[in-house]
């Protein structure tokens, strides 16, 4: 074999050994469009440092959209996302379909005894760690400190129903276009139903009995609604069916609300630049009626990965980096503490530097508050809290909650309203085979 | 007979159009408008116009953000290649309709209007599993077959009302002087229809565009036009309705000048047989 012939076979065993080390593997991320994701996207030189062989492909949509195609992809096993965005509703579900392949191998520094107790009980199914936290988030009470003071009213830390209402009564003046509380009324299950049904755990009310047999005709439901629709009439804003979290978030940052219970993640956008009152906001727990139940949901937003994806060590490895401890501390030092996905881990709680965060202890205060195996005060046979983790709660809730806006915007009454849905969950959970 | 026209009516008229075009380009003009304000400023109420905070940092977020020119690329194939594969099938499909109609070419015409009136969503599951098992899931030659499908009646409709507006007696002179059919459809009928199929191009290349179901339902990454562009920066929380609307513009203004442009084609094509 003569020189050149030589080099030649050389020259392309090289080539062919540097191009299998430099093989890429891409894995398809499907995400949502919110400030943590997108932080996490400007942050992927460091993933990229560390995992020099991964390439990550985004796919952003809206909530609803992105639900749309990942639940298509999965249930036909189209193998199309290696790591989904997925809810604390989805997991459960999922889960039992065999549609998530198991976190419950990721490296040790990953550390799963740091995440918070309720995060992982809601992420778990029949002992696999199926979704991985990116952020968590409970509901509590933002309110405006100027104007309980103006009312000469204090908001207790863990308040009741019956201090909501006296301080949503003192607050509201019409003549300057303030409303005493900023609620949820915009149908669908993700919006007034998220709303309402943690509402309900706090008055003692529940979807279905132990048979799932539907409560809607109970007092405690009754009691429910007529205390949210008689709060909303009288010291809500006007139009309030169509409000959902963005339009009330609109409200309260242009002063316009004395108080809006929603979802912890709000907080820093009312203390944040495009809010008026940023330095007016206190925080309380989410409220309750004294029956051992707070008004308060829980929902993260978590990676997992489908079964049916070819590039599960890399999608591993990608959902280790995006939720490990680390991945927080990276965040804190290029945009400060404020701006860590929150409500995942425990030694975040314990850091001073986050402790500082005026809406911390809060949002872990209301975390901790939620049990999504023991979600009411009755016992009930499913899971969630502000839902009910089986496939035909989406479809139901988004009945319910088009029948509660219509109350809300005066169309039926609350007894009307309530028949209604109980009619309409009846036949719905009859024909689904829960009830013989 | 035509009716007089006085100062006073033409004003009138004039008035009353500009007014009919004004509400509805309103929304497009708020859009454009809101994405050069800042996020506070895009949700004041009252709307702030005059006083409004006006910034270009969201064009210049969206633009960092994002791959723009790879999603404005695949827009152009899609539609482009989605309409010229259309009119491809659709022109000998409607020259046989309009110049040899059968028995059965209304019924026809009228069973391929009626597969625009069922919900896309009916036949998602079907269509997602084929294009997975075809291998042509998040492709931009599967979105051109896909919207070619999906807007081959209207192309077909719209060329069968204009080539039944051209005498059939001119394509006979063609056959008499030797004309086969190919030469037929290529050399005569194609060249007097030509303004009829420069607006069914024009109108398709719109309606592919600004298709945005079955685009975002069949893509990922790899094809994925402008609408998929515009549904990734859409939040249910948190406000970035100005980063939004700087989305949208961007993706809306290449087709909006190419509209702009074709005015004049576009609404002869529409109104093409509505006066005779």
């Amino acid at each position: 074999m003569n020189m050149t012939l030589r080099a030649l076979l050389g020259a392309t065993a090289l080539l062919t050994l540097t191009g299998v080390a430099m093989a890429e593997t891409e894995i398809t991320v499907a995400t949502v469009n919110n400030g943590d994701m997108i932080r996490m996207q400007g942050l992927m030189d460091d993933f990229y440092a560390k995992h020099p062989d991964i390439k990550v492909n985004w796919v952003t949509l809206e909530e609803n959209v992105l639900r749309q195609n990942v639940t298509t992809d999965i249930a036909t096993g189209g193998g199309q996302y290696d790591v989904l965005t997925i809810g604390t509703y989805e997991v459960p579900i999922w889960g039992k379909q065999g549609w998530l392949a198991s976190l419950n191998d990721l490296p040790a520094d990953y550390d799963v005894d740091d995440l918070l107790p309720a995060m992982r009980g809601g992420l778990t199914v029949d002992g696999n760690l199926l979704a991985s936290p990116f952020y968590g988030e409970s509901s509590m009470v933002m309110y405006r400190t100027d104007l309980m003071e103006k009312a000469g009213l204090t908001m207790p830390e863990a308040p009741t129903w019956a201090d909501i209402e006296k301080a949503a009564a003192a607050m509201t003046d019409r003549a300057n276009d303030i409303n005493g509380i900023c609620l949820r009324g915009k149908a669908g299950w993700g919006e007034n139903m998220a709303f309402l049904t943690a509402m309900s755990n706090s008055f003692g009310a529940r979807w279905f009995d132990e048979n799932w047999v539907t409560q809607f005709d109970q007092p405690e439901w009754k009691a429910t609604l007529d205390f949210y629709l008689n709060l909303m009439t009288q010291y809500g804003p006007a139009g309030a069916s169509n409000n959902g979290f963005n339009e009330n978030l609109t409200l309260f940052n242009q002063g316009k609300c004395g108080m809006w219970i929603d979802a912890t993640v709000a907080a820093s956008f009312v203390t944040g630049k495009d809010s008026t009152v940023a330095d007016k906001v206190g925080f309380a727990l989410a409220p309750d009626n004294g029956l051992g139940k707070r008004g308060n949901w829980l929902w993260a937003w978590s990676l997992a990965i489908p079964a049916s994806s070819q590039k599960q060590d890399a999608a591993k490895a990608f959902i280790n980096w995006a939720t490990n401890k680390d991945y927080l501390a990276l965040v804190a030092s290029k945009e400060g503490w404020a701006n860590v996905p929150p409500g995942t881990r425990t030694s975040l709680y314990m850091n001073e530097e986050y402790a500082k965060v005026p809406f911390a202890k809060m949002t872990l205060d209301s975390i901790n508050a939620a049990d999504p195996t023991n979600p009411t005060v009755k016992p009930v046979p499913y899971v969630g809290v502000q839902f009910v983790a089986i496939p035909e709660f989406a479809g139901l809730g988004t009945t319910v909650g088009e029948i509660f806006s219509a109350a809300l915007a005066g169309q039926k009454t609350a007894d009307e309203a309530l028949a209604e849905a109980q009619a309409a969950v009846s036949e719905e959970m009859a024909a689904a085979g829960y009830v013989k | 007979m035509a009716r007089a026209t006085t100062p006073r009516r033409k004003a009138l008229t004039t008035l009353a159009a500009w007014t009919v075009a004004l509400i509805i380009f309103f929304p497009v003009l708020w859009m454009i408008l809101t994405s050069f304000k800042t996020e506070a400023s895009a949700v004041a109420m009252p709307p702030e116009f005059l006083g409004a905070s006006w910034t270009l940092e969201n064009y210049a977020e969206v633009w960092q953000r994002s791959d723009y020119p790879r999603f404005f690329w695949n827009s152009v194939v899609i539609s482009v290649g989605s309409t010229l594969l259309g009119l491809g099938l659709a022109i000998p499909a409607a020259w046989s309709m309009a110049f040899v109609p059968g028995r059965r070419t209304k019924d026809l015409l009228m069973w391929m209007l009626s597969t625009k009136m069922m919900p896309a969503v009916a036949v998602m599951i079907p269509i997602y599993l084929l294009f997975q098992w075809l291998g042509i899931y998040d492709s931009k030659i599967g979105l051109v077959i896909a919207l070619m499908l999906m807007n081959l009646p209207i192309i077909i409709w719209m060329l069968y009302t204009y080539f039944k507006e051209i005498p059939s007696e001119i394509l006979e002179a063609a056959r008499m002087d030797g004309a086969n059919l190919w030469n037929e459809v290529l050399y005569v009928l194609t060249p007097m229809a030509v303004p009829g199929i420069a607006s069914t191009l024009l109108l398709n290349v719109i309606l592919a565009w600004n298709e945005a179901f079955w685009t975002i339902t069949l893509t990922t990454t790899k094809a994925a036009p402008l609408s998929a562009f515009i549904a990734s920066f859409s939040a249910p929380q948190g406000l970035f309705y100005a980063k939004l609307s700087a989305a949208s513009t961007m993706a809306i203004l290449p087709i909006l000048i190419l509209g702009w442009f074709s005015q004049k084609q576009l609404v002869r094509g529409l109104t093409f047989g509505a006066v005779k």
